[in-house]
């Protein structure tokens, strides 16, 4: 079943300098399944993914020929109706904690607060919710962090109170941008394997965006590499090892393996021609 | 004798009153010219130890040695032009209303160093970026390009010994694979010496000749390139740290789970 489907989906900005078009023509379905959206930082990936949200304030603006949640419409829905569904039904893992979390309010009046305005849960129920939310995501000592202001979280530990945050209301569809970045590689397949779960148990449709192709060859069923906001290559991720684009090889060449010859890195040898 | 010596390093912050342990009884021996990585989580200690050498962070027990003389405290202006750090985000740690310019010069005013326009145009260039940026504002200038101008930033002092905390894990994989080229470049030309901190195992195997597992603040296992390389390693947290890297999961052997 289709969860979201978007057609020819562009954003632009309408800059003094002319208009900058950041998006440009995407179009893709997302069922009850884990798709990744894979691209370098200006690629269009994350405008892609808060476009889904209506997240993109002025001078950027977003136009699609479709853009279907669970048979609503999300171009024609109101500011209203839009919030009704942010958080709740559709939510996003933002990059990162340093600029997402709240600086001056301490971690778990930020998990609680969802909870008591939106679901009206009385404090003890909302504190008992909250620190399931972080034991979910691996945290081990929950009411250290719950009463930490998130500077004094690291990185990794900050990105597990964000995607714990998301998963409380438990959305029909997660957007996580670049969700694992900032985690050391066994907490990252922690996190990934309970968003495994989620898609799994609960039926979640999850977008998952990120710049290693690896890891989402590695996690996702299906992947759209995208260049200067175009798609120029959607395969199923088994088949990523046979991806035919120069861009998407490209990407996969210049990773360092552990063992891989000592001799410098291949760099992207960028075409021109990718971009049309 | 090593060039940089780390004994019985321990680092203790007071926070709230309680005390967190960050690096605990860690000893490490960098030679001249070798390439020393630090691998391990977040919180591990691996960037602490940078700081601790720094003097960025409070030390409670052991000895650094430069060149077998223990470290004045504070660090003294010597001791900057011996030793430099690369940060991990290159958002954050260049002065954001300074042009490139001023960034690069600063140093050199600071130590009384002459010449600072050639110097800086010849940073510049070494680093592989156009001379034009000068007079550009970090906010002008691509994650990569600021990382760039960091290195040329450490590198002004012409120091011996690079700490690199995370240098290329806030950047693109594409560019990622520029900037380990130019700081493999650059040690090969200047014979510099490296301690590396990363969490990717991919990136320390790439860079370094040997590597320290770090887990709550305590060593693991050293181990060589080599050894690192064939997954020849004796501790189960070591193994698994290998067998979670990103970089493993498309080996064929290992399949797609």
């Amino acid at each position: 079943m289709t969860l979201l489907s978007v057609r020819n989906l562009r954003v632009t900005f309408d800059t003094e300098a002319g208009k900058v078009e950041a998006v440009r023509g995407v179009d893709f379905s997302l069922g009850r399944e884990r798709l990744g959206i894979v691209g370098e930082s200006g690629s269009g990936k994350t405008m892609t993914g808060r476009s889904v949200l209506r997240l993109i304030r002025p001078p950027g603006r977003i136009d699609a020929d479709e853009m279907t949640f669970d048979g609503i419409d999300l171009t024609r829905a109101t500011e209203t109706e839009m919030r009704g569904l942010r958080g709740h039904r559709m939510a996003m893992v933002m990059q990162d904690p340093k600029f997402s979390l709240n600086p001056v309010m301490r971690v778990g009046a930020q998990l609680m607060e969802g909870l008591r305005r939106r679901d009206h849960v009385d404090k003890t129920e909302a504190h008992k919710r909250a620190v399931a939310a972080l034991e979910a995501v691996q945290i081990r000592d929950p009411d250290r962090v719950m009463d930490s202001y998130p500077h004094e979280l690291s990185g990794g530990m900050g990105q597990r109170v964000m995607i714990a945050m998301m998963l409380i209301p438990n959305p029909d569809l997660l957007i996580a941008d670049e969700p694992t970045s900032a985690l050391d590689v066994t907490v990252q397949a922690e996190v990934l394997s309970i968003l495994d779960a989620l898609v799994r148990d609960r039926g979640m449709g999850l977008i998952f965006i990120s710049h290693d192709l690896r890891l989402v060859a590695r996690f996702c069923d299906r992947v759209l590499v995208m260049y200067k906001g175009k798609i120029v290559e959607e395969l199923a991720a088994r088949d990523l090892l046979n991806a035919r684009h120069p861009y998407t090889r490209g990407l996969l060449n210049c990773l360092p393996r552990i063992g891989g010859p000592r001799e410098p890195l291949p760099v992207l040898d960028r075409q021109a021609d990718w971009a049309r | 004798m090593a060039l940089l010596e780390i004994e019985n390093l321990s680092v203790t912050f007071e926070v709230k009153g309680r005390d967190v342990r960050a690096v605990q009884d860690v000893t490490l021996k960098v030679e001249a010219k070798e390439s020393y990585g630090l691998v391990g989580e977040s919180g591990s200690g691996k960037s602490t130890i940078l700081r601790a050498i720094c003097g960025l962070a409070p030390i409670s027990g052991g000895t650094i040695r430069l060149g077998g003389k223990p470290l004045p405290s504070p660090r003294d202006a010597g001791f900057a032009r011996r030793v430099q750090m690369v940060f991990q985000d290159p958002y954050s740690s260049l002065h954001p209303r300074h042009t490139i310019d001023r960034t690069l010069s600063e140093p050199l005013a600071i130590h009384g160093i002459g010449d600072a326009d050639a110097r800086v145009t010849k940073a510049l260039a070494d680093v592989g970026l156009p001379a034009n940026f000068r007079f550009r504002y970090p906010h002008q200038l691509s994650g990569g390009q600021r990382q760039r101008v960091a290195i040329a930033r450490a590198l002004m002092l012409e120091p011996e010994i690079l700490l690199l905390d995370e240098p290329t894990s806030a950047l693109d994989a594409s560019v990622q694979a520029e900037t380990l080229n130019l700081l493999n470049r650059l040690r090969a030309e200047r014979g510099l010496t490296f301690l590396m901190v990363s969490h990717d195992l991919a990136v320390i195997d790439h860079m370094c000749d040997r590597v320290l597992v770090m887990q709550h603040g305590r060593a693991v296992e050293e181990l060589h390139h080599a050894d690192l390389a064939a997954g020849r390693m004796t501790t189960d947290y070591a193994r698994s740290l290998f067998a979670a890297s990103a970089d493993r999961m498309l080996d064929p052997a290992s399949g797609p789970s």
